[in-house]
């Protein structure tokens, strides 16, 4: 495919904006560029063309099953796309005044509170504008708070081995250090190395629950116990929130506070990494350490507040807020009946899926899952040379998204498969049998799968070139 | 209402029957019986056509204007249709990160395509895919250049508030110390930076235009910190780099900013996009997914993700930075916005905006208790004296549909951009006399 | 098996040592290498650095994982092998020759590993 910059025709361009109504600024030629930006000069057509073909070579929800692990590749329903182009949202400028942005700020405050009731947690913040941003967020919630008691001993955060790699990643630009708690044989937190490692240095525990082999740790109560005996808080990740919501709140397991990912669980597009939204919830006893600002209801009026110890600020503005409008919208559409009817639903094709890769594919954990679960291909590796890679590799020859493969890193060989809620069981029904067949190619065939994809724009690329000579830019003819 | 399950509820029960359970309280089974959720506390769900009506009458609630006067971060340019039509297709917007390249070529190319841009923009060798806001860019700037025996961030108080916020936040948790040099006349003194830079610091941020809209003496200022060993990180505004001289021949280490003005809608706040390039010397320091060029085994060139042993997923504790996600349809719409606009065009849209506000500037300066706060020289936006409270003006722009300047302490700062036209801003300071005289 | 020349001295986290002119000159082994996978990018220290004794001076980066790299002695980098910054494949193609650091103002010490003490270590982690 071309480039836009190969598509460039000296001369070509669009009558975009008027000539100037006014009279020109000289500017001292000290603070002009010395020459133009080589930016593309192309007509329109050509333009929409482009982008069509580089459509073409994407593939997104709408074009075959996605159940990239941990990702909650669901649907996106149009009316949410609807409601978040809607010109009284987007030409309002994040500035203007109270007044004359109520409908705004309602959104805000209104998607807070059902997003604290799902969660079980009494405040939040939209201000992070992704689920690591939200991390980053919560854990200096742990961080001011005990600052703010002189507890300046708690430097520690408490992560299980299966985490997400922006865990430890957040604790760290957070000022906290990382302790690594081992798994126990069952992909849960083993307790007994809990105990041990926590201690007047604990500040917090991060945890995902269901955890990242797709499965609810039945201790969960006890974890967070030990942890607040300890003196330190509990930090709930809310990857995994799609298999629970509606049915068991991190409040209620003895959360202290959480990040979402609206992206996720809450149907809003991932865009092709971003933009994304990862409000902050908390108890009421961490609210006053929130970014600032917040939002309150005074006489049915909105108005923006600054809560008493806060944080200050993580990102400008009040967060990526179309992508507030669409969880709204994806809330109100599901409501009180929708929400753990989708979660249920999410569980239930995760295990109607697994159900009927079992027999042939190794499971990491053989029991009911959650909303994932996670393969083990190392067996296969061993016995026909095919790797979770080669088998990742093959399903896009089938018209369908990998599952998530080489996560979490305490499962060799692992694909994570998240079907999520919004497909049917014919395409469950499929992607199985396209599962089957490919353990059947790496019995008969594992040449075909070491040297697949065949059938996309392109075959495996050398991303060791890439790497070690990285090309991050068009280099320009001279 | 409806959860967007496809299955019906027979076909649901059929599945259980597969897996061997009777209900779907059995998959819950490990959840704590005291934890369970009794009920959902939130209302009943509604159809797609109400649903549609309620978020609508919020939406109805806001007050549009009509000429946007006010930029302050946030800055109504004109949107070239076809970013919103390529910018919605289907595949873009509901793609995730592209992990597997071979079938994520449209998204990778374009990211590709993206960074180019932008380090043509900025004058500058390496951009990444993106990060959250220019705010967060900044931030990760000043990240980026901390070492073990330099460590710290200078900058003006003519930085944008809200980035100075984020970068206070980002450094009070890393202890990493950040000096704040107040200014007079709404521009960096060359000499107070001088005085104020200790050896060990590593870095000084600058934003020109600044926050008053003013342009700094980016030439001093890179001059000063290269002197004290310490690298500079220019933020700027991307419509005036279509004109103005470049982060990359000012000499900065980095070029930052926010990336809304390029095709972004106001959006009160969000979606938007920070930008980040740097030398070549820093590449591996950069945060944020990189998308470099390669060949697949036929030798045919594509794209991947690329110089991930930097990032959180390789790194963790150890990574530069926990960014993940990005804000990659912001960085396509910069994207098909930049080539819609060409050189030409986007050169176009920062004289038009520069010679909207100059235009604006000479009206109001000639209205008593409107005058100038400061003759340096200046891109779009500017901060006038005002002789009555900003709400009673206000006010009184509300009946034109007009949202005028951001209320300062001692002022007002105004924005103006191509979309501002003769008539409105003759309009404006015409108002503006009116409530001089009273 | 991994080639393990007789006349290094090695550590038990795959850093082969040799002295030459009075500095220790510092290398992966070919085990580690090969564990790696492709090298794509080493991060070195400049010379002048100080080095600590079982403490990491550099990093290996292969596409999909880093690596640190730990020093066998406590001393100055003498000299750093730049030619890696531009083909750190070369620790791939020969590791004995693509040496990283020389540490000056130190020598080998005997908790260094011969070869065949070296050959144990490989053995029983390829059996992990």
């Amino acid at each position: 495919m071309k480039l836009l910059f190969e598509r460039s025709r000296t001369g070509r361009g669009q009558s975009l904006i008027p000539a100037c109504d006014v009279p020109a600024v000289s500017f001292d030629p000290s603070l002009l560029r010395a020459e133009a930006p080589r930016l593309p000069e192309i007509s329109e057509v050509d333009l929409g063309r482009h982008y069509t073909e580089l459509a073409k070579q994407t593939h997104g929800v709408n074009d075959g099953f996605y159940p990239l692990g941990s990702c909650t590749m669901k649907y996106n329903p149009r009316i949410d796309e609807e409601m978040a182009a809607l010109p009284g949202f987007t030409g309002i400028h994040p500035l203007q005044g109270e007044d004359t942005a109520q409908g705004c700020l309602e959104v805000l405050f209104r998607l807070e509170k059902l997003l604290c009731e799902i969660t079980g947690m009494d405040g939040m913040t939209f201000q992070p504008a992704a689920g690591a941003h939200g991390e980053y967020t919560g854990l200096l919630l742990i961080r001011r708070y005990h600052q703010a008691r002189g507890d300046a001993a708690r430097t520690k955060i408490l992560v299980p081995d299966s985490a997400h790699g922006t865990n430890p990643a957040s604790a760290v630009m957070a000022g906290f250090s990382v302790v690594s708690i081992p798994s126990n044989a069952q992909g849960g937190v083993d307790l007994d190395a809990l105990r041990a490692a926590v201690g007047p240095d604990t500040a917090g525990l991060m945890l995902t629950n269901p955890n990242t082999v797709g499965l609810f740790d039945p201790n969960i109560l006890e974890i967070t116990e030990i942890v607040h005996r300890a003196g330190g808080l509990c930090y709930y990740d809310g990857a995994n929130l799609n298999a629970i919501m509606g049915h068991v709140r991190p409040g209620d397991m003895g959360f202290d506070c959480v990040h979402l990912n609206l992206h996720k669980t809450f149907s809003t597009p991932h865009g092709g990494g971003g933009p994304g939204s990862g409000p902050v919830g908390c108890k009421a006893f961490l609210e006053e350490y929130l970014p600032e600002p917040r939002i309150r209801e005074e006489n049915g009026a909105y108005r923006f507040c600054t809560p008493a110890h806060t944080m200050g600020r993580v990102r400008s503005f009040w967060g990526n807020f179309l992508v507030a409008v669409r969880a709204l919208t994806y809330i109100l559409t599901l409501g009180r009946e929708g929400i753990p009817e989708a979660s249920a639903g999410a569980v239930l094709n995760a295990n109607y899926l697994m159900n009927k890769l079992k027999d042939s594919y190794d499971m990491s954990f053989d029991t009911i899952c959650m909303h994932e679960f996670v393969m083990t291909l190392e067996r296969l590796k061993h016995e026909t040379g095919v790797s979770a890679m080669d088998v990742a590799k093959r399903l896009l020859d089938f018209g369908m998204h990998p599952p998530t493969m080489y996560f979490p890193l305490i499962v060799h060989e692992a694909l994570m498969v998240e079907p999520t809620e919004t497909e049917s069981p014919e395409t469950l029904d499929e992607a199985a049998s396209v599962f089957l067949g490919i353990l059947e190619e790496a019995r008969t065939d594992p040449e075909s799968l070491h040297s697949a994809p065949h059938s996309c724009p392109i075959g495996r690329p050398d991303e060791v070139t890439a790497a070690r000579s990285p090309v991050l830019r068009y280099k320009f003819a001279q | 209402m409806g959860s967007y399950i496809p299955s019906t509820a027979e076909e649901r029960q059929r599945m259980l029957e597969a897996i061997g359970l009777s209900s779907t309280e059995e998959l819950y089974r490990d959840v704590p019986a005291s934890a369970r959720l009794k009920v959902l506390d939130i209302p009943e769900g509604m159809s797609e056509m109400e649903a549609a009506q309620a978020v609508g009458a919020l939406a109805d609630k806001n007050r549009r204007y009509r000429a946007i006067f006010r930029g302050a971060g946030a800055y109504d340019h004109y949107i070239p249709a076809i970013v919103k039509t390529v910018t919605s297709k289907e595949e873009f917007v509901t793609a995730y990160t592209p992990y597997q390249a071979e079938i994520s070529q449209g998204v990778l190319q374009s990211i590709f395509e993206y960074q180019t841009q932008i380090c043509e923009l900025t004058g500058m060798d390496v951009s990444n895919a993106s990060v959250y806001d220019g705010a967060v860019a900044a931030a990760e700037a000043v990240m980026m250049c901390q070492e073990h025996k330099r460590s710290g961030v200078v900058l003006p108080d003519t930085v944008d508030p809200q980035v100075l916020g984020v970068v206070r936040t980002y450094c009070e948790s890393r202890s990493v110390p950040v000096t704040v040099l107040p200014t007079t006349g709404y521009a960096l003194d060359a000499d107070a930076l001088k005085a104020a830079l200790a050896d060990n610091v590593a870095c000084v941020y600058a934003q020109s235009p600044n926050f008053y809209g003013v342009l700094e003496d980016m030439d001093a200022i890179t001059a000063i910190a290269h002197e004290a060993g310490a690298k500079v990180i220019m933020a700027a505004n991307p419509i005036s780099l279509g004109l103005l001289k470049t982060p990359g021949e000012y000499g900065a280490d980095i070029a930052v900013g926010e990336g809304q003005p390029l095709g972004m809608p106001l959006s009160f706040g969000g979606p938007y996009l920070g930008f980040m390039a740097c030398k070549a010397a820093m590449m591996r320091k950069l945060p944020g997914r990189i998308v470099g060029e390669t060949v697949d085994k036929e030798g045919r060139r594509c794209f991947v993700l690329t110089l991930q042993a930097r990032e959180q997923h390789i790194r963790r504790e150890k990574a530069s930075s926990n960014i993940c996600s990005n804000e990659a349809l912001c960085a396509m719409t910069a994207s098909v916005y930049l080539a819609a606009m060409g050189p030409a065009g986007l050169k176009r849209a920062a004289e038009n905006s520069a010679a909207h506000a100059h235009c604006l500037a000479g009206l109001l300066n000639a209205i008593p208790g409107f005058e100038l706060k400061t003759a340096k020289p200046f891109f779009h936006e500017f901060v006038t004296a005002c002789p009555v409270p900003p709400e009673t003006l206000q006010k009184r722009l509300d009946d034109e549909g007009m949202l005028g300047g951001l209320p300062l302490d001692d002022g007002i700062l105004w924005c103006c951009t191509e979309k501002n036209t003769r008539g409105q801003i003759e309009r404006l300071a015409e108002i503006c006399r009116e409530v001089s005289r009273k | 098996m991994a080639n393990i020349p007789a006349d290094l001295k090695y550590t038990k986290s795959h850093e082969w040592v040799k002295e030459e002119d009075g500095l220790l000159v510092v290398g992966l082994t070919d085990f580690a290498a090969t564990a790696l996978g492709d090298i794509v990018f080493i991060r070195l220290p400049e010379a002048g650095e100080e080095v600590t004794a079982g403490e990491s001076f550099a990093e290996v980066e292969s596409v999909k994982a880093v690596s640190d790299v730990f020093s066998p002695a406590t001393g100055k980098v003498a000299e750093v092998n730049e030619a890696l910054n531009d083909a750190p494949e070369a620790v791939n193609e020969d590791p004995y020759g693509a040496w990283l650091i020389k540490i000056a103002g130190t020598e080998a010490t005997d908790e260094l590993l011969d070869a065949s003490a070296y050959e144990a270590v490989c053995a029983a982690e390829e059996d992990a």
